[in-house]
């Protein structure tokens, strides 16, 4: 009956959920401190075209700049973190490391990066939003060379033909969803899945209504989540929005079977394979008049993990350093669609690429996620687009949502 | 994979051992299995203690830096047991356990009678069964989701189109059909699965016992009965086995369609036990979630092989 037992064990085996196993990376063993430094490791998740080259040639200038070779490391963006961990376990990170902008206070405040105040790295002259997201402790830890935020897609062909004139306010707003949309095409799309991207997705209307992050259960919230359903129920928006990623929003929208749609600016290259589709941007709309189009800051942030070799993380730190210089963040910001962060390239930038006017009024006032509740963001993200889903759903009234959502 | 060594061993008659030389075959026996437990323990038993002592700790992010991972009793447990989900996704674990199983195994064997027979391409057919089980479990949730897509999926514009249907069905959209939906996809990927092993189970069973059964007058459904179903227990009590095993811990196909949404619908011990490890970072959470589904698969291994066991033994 060996046998047996041991094919109970194997059955019960296989049921194991795969759990991170720290393995080890390559054991990068670092130069002897005070040596010159003639290498620095980078990681990042620009793992795909046009993005990877475009930075790679950034990566380069700085490496030259500094007398330095780089070995970068991409890997895709959904498995950066759980690479980081493993690294962190197996004390293999690299010199230089790219974070999404909301998991850099996540990662600070483990104690894996060096405060880049203490490396002479300053954030004069940043976006406030972009030096909150990379602050903690009231310490800056990472900083964005270029950011984006989401505003209003629309196409300009059917908003003419349509007779509609872009919506400057949420009653415009559902006015020309509802208008646009026909057989076979929504007025809107958005996403509102269960992922933190849902959760991002419904800031604009949540922040330019007044609402805040550390009071979900205001009217304020209450009433973006209204405007949410509102475009659902009444089949302005498709009840597959509850499911949809924001590359399902921008293929619906590529594909004419969306008139407008929420969405950044890295979608651009993509729609620009689609040149029969016309389209404009404007900021999101606004609940009163009045209010101001507030958007979450988006955007990757460079970081200086802590090294014991002092001399290769004050070069990181440089590193950084050349990444955000105004050279090179004019540079991204046209070549990749997005914004630089230094509030005075705005101006030059906005003149040279008009296609990101609005973007870029957007990101003025945007605001960073983690800036009020730091690493504690995550789970107000989840109580967010927990609570969209069951209003869209019909779970929930979008007064009750939030209430429910967050266990109460 | 072990299915198919696992099922043969299962099935197969043991003989009673006879008594004489029973001390040296039974060393014999030891020492052919040895190898075998040593790498059982390192590749398995190490990451089972891993996993329990994980449980009992709380391990974060924070962990992964620092090392420390300090031990916190049963908090893990409990705030598992408190989390407001935790009810639902218990009910929908078994829901999606015991739909997937039914169907897939009613289906499965279904086809495996259907193809005793012998036919013209029944071979073909037959291996084109298989493709569901080989494509990556990424890919089939992919193609589905665009299959089962409200407003352009293929599903809803054939039967609107058949005139089957005035309106879509919000096979993924609505809390209340989408873990159906779920269900109905991993049916699918099941089938090829319980189909090889219930074909094969059929093979063996001798011919003459059918002839001498239609001597007697058993044909068609009392065939069935006395003859085909006694004889192909075994497996399937194998097959139901590994099935649940299989199914209990399903995560990538319900992360592909639905994400656990909409509104939580889909959510599983297992989806729960993902987002708390890989969302969350709350490790120790996630482990003790994990924990749960290993015991449950536990119980169930030993409940179905004590059935086999017996079935075998009459």
């Amino acid at each position: 009956m060996i046998s047996k037992r041991i094919t109970a064990l194997l059955a019960g085996a296989t049921a194991l959920p795969l759990l991170l196993a720290a393995c080890g990376g390559s054991g990068d063993s670092s130069s002897a401190s005070g040596a010159s430094v003639s290498s620095l490791t980078v990681l990042d998740y620009y793992n795909n075209d046009p993005d990877k080259a475009l930075v790679q040639k950034g990566l380069d200038g700085c490496a030259t700049k500094l007398g330095i070779s780089i070995q970068r490391e991409t890997v895709p963006g959904d498995t950066l973190i759980q690479k980081v961990l493993q690294q962190a376990s197996s004390k293999t990170l690299p010199d230089v490391l790219m974070l999404d902008n909301p998991d850099v206070q996540q990662i600070a405040a483990t104690g894996a990066l060096a405060p880049l105040n203490d490396l002479g790295v300053t954030a004069d002259g940043f976006a406030q939003g972009i030096v909150d997201a990379g602050s903690y402790d009231g310490k800056l830890y990472g900083l964005a060379p270029v950011v984006n935020t989401i505003a209003l897609f629309y196409n300009t062909q059917m908003l003419t033909e349509a007779g509609v004139q872009p919506p400057k306010t949420w009653d415009e707003l559902k006015a020309a969803a509802k208008k646009l949309t026909k057989p076979g095409r929504y007025g809107i799309a958005f996403n509102a899945n269960a992922t933190y991207e849902g959760a991002w997705q419904f800031l604009p209307a949540m922040w330019t209504n007044g609402g805040d992050e550390t009071d979900l259960n205001s009217p304020q919230v209450a009433e973006a989540l209204q405007l949410w359903t509102d475009l659902v129920q009444s089949g302005s928006a498709s009840k597959s929005v509850v499911n949809w990623t924001q590359g399902d929003a921008k293929d619906q929208f590529a594909a004419g079977k969306a008139a407008m749609m929420v969405n950044g600016p890295w979608q651009i290259p993509s729609l620009q394979s689609t040149p029969n589709v016309k389209w404009g941007v404007v900021q999101f709309p606004v609940n009163k008049a009045g209010q101001t189009p507030v958007a979450p800051l988006g955007g990757e942030a460079w970081t200086v993990p802590l090294n014991k070799d002092q001399a290769k993380q004050q070069k990181a730190a440089d590193f950084v350093k050349c990444l955000t210089s105004d050279e090179n963040e004019l540079t991204w910001a046209k070549a990749r669609f997005t914004v630089p962060t230094r509030t005075a390239l705005l101006d030059t930038y906005v003149k040279d690429v008009p296609s990101m006017a609005a973007f870029t009024e957007q990101v003025k006032n945007a605001r960073s996620r983690t800036g009020k509740l730091g690493e504690k963001w995550p789970d107000a993200a989840k109580v967010i687009y927990q609570a969209v889903q069951l209003a869209l759903t019909g779970k929930a009234s979008p007064q009750d949502a939030f209430k429910q959502a967050s266990g109460g | 994979m072990a299915d198919g060594t696992l099922t043969r061993t299962a099935v197969r008659r043991w003989p009673r051992a006879a008594g004489r030389g029973r001390r040296g075959e039974e060393l014999t026996k030891i020492l052919f299995v040895l190898p075998a437990a040593v790498a059982m323990v390192a590749l398995f038993g190490y990451p089972v203690v891993k996993n329990l002592l994980m449980s009992l700790q709380d391990y974060g992010l924070r962990t992964f830096f620092t090392g420390e991972a300090p031990f916190v009793g049963l908090a893990n447990y409990t705030a598992m047991v408190k989390d407001q989900l935790f009810s639902q996704a218990m009910v929908n674990t078994g829901l999606f356990t015991i739909g997937s199983i039914a169907f897939q195994f009613a289906i499965g064997l279904g086809l495996a009678l259907f193809f005793r027979r012998r036919f013209p391409l029944s071979g073909f057919l037959r291996s084109m069964l298989l493709l569901p089980w080989l494509l990556p479990l990424i890919v089939s949730s992919a193609t589905w989701r665009s299959i089962l897509e409200q407003d352009n999926g293929i599903l809803n514009r054939t039967l609107i189109g058949a005139g089957l249907l005035d309106d879509p069905v919000p096979w993924l959209n609505s809390p209340s059909v989408a873990l159906i939906a779920v269900i109905g996809v991993n049916v699918w990927i099941g089938i090829p699965f319980n189909v090889t092993l219930l074909y094969s189970g059929l093979t063996e069973i001798p011919d003459e016992l059918y002839e001498a059964g239609q001597l007697d007058g058993a044909t068609g459904w009392s065939a069935f009965v006395h003859i085909t179903w006694p004889n192909l227990r075994a497996v399937a009590s194998v097959v139901l086995m590994l099935g649940v095993v299989y199914t209990i811990k399903v995560l990538d196909i319900i992360l592909g369609l639905t994400g656990g949404g909409p509104a939580n619908a889909t959510q599983t011990l297992a989806t729960q036990s993902y987002e708390r490890s890989f969302v969350d970072f709350k490790f120790g959470e996630g482990a003790a979630l994990s924990n749960l589904l290993i015991a449950l698969s536990f119980l169930f291994a030993i409940f179905y092989l004590r059935g086999t066991r017996r079935a075998v033994d009459e």
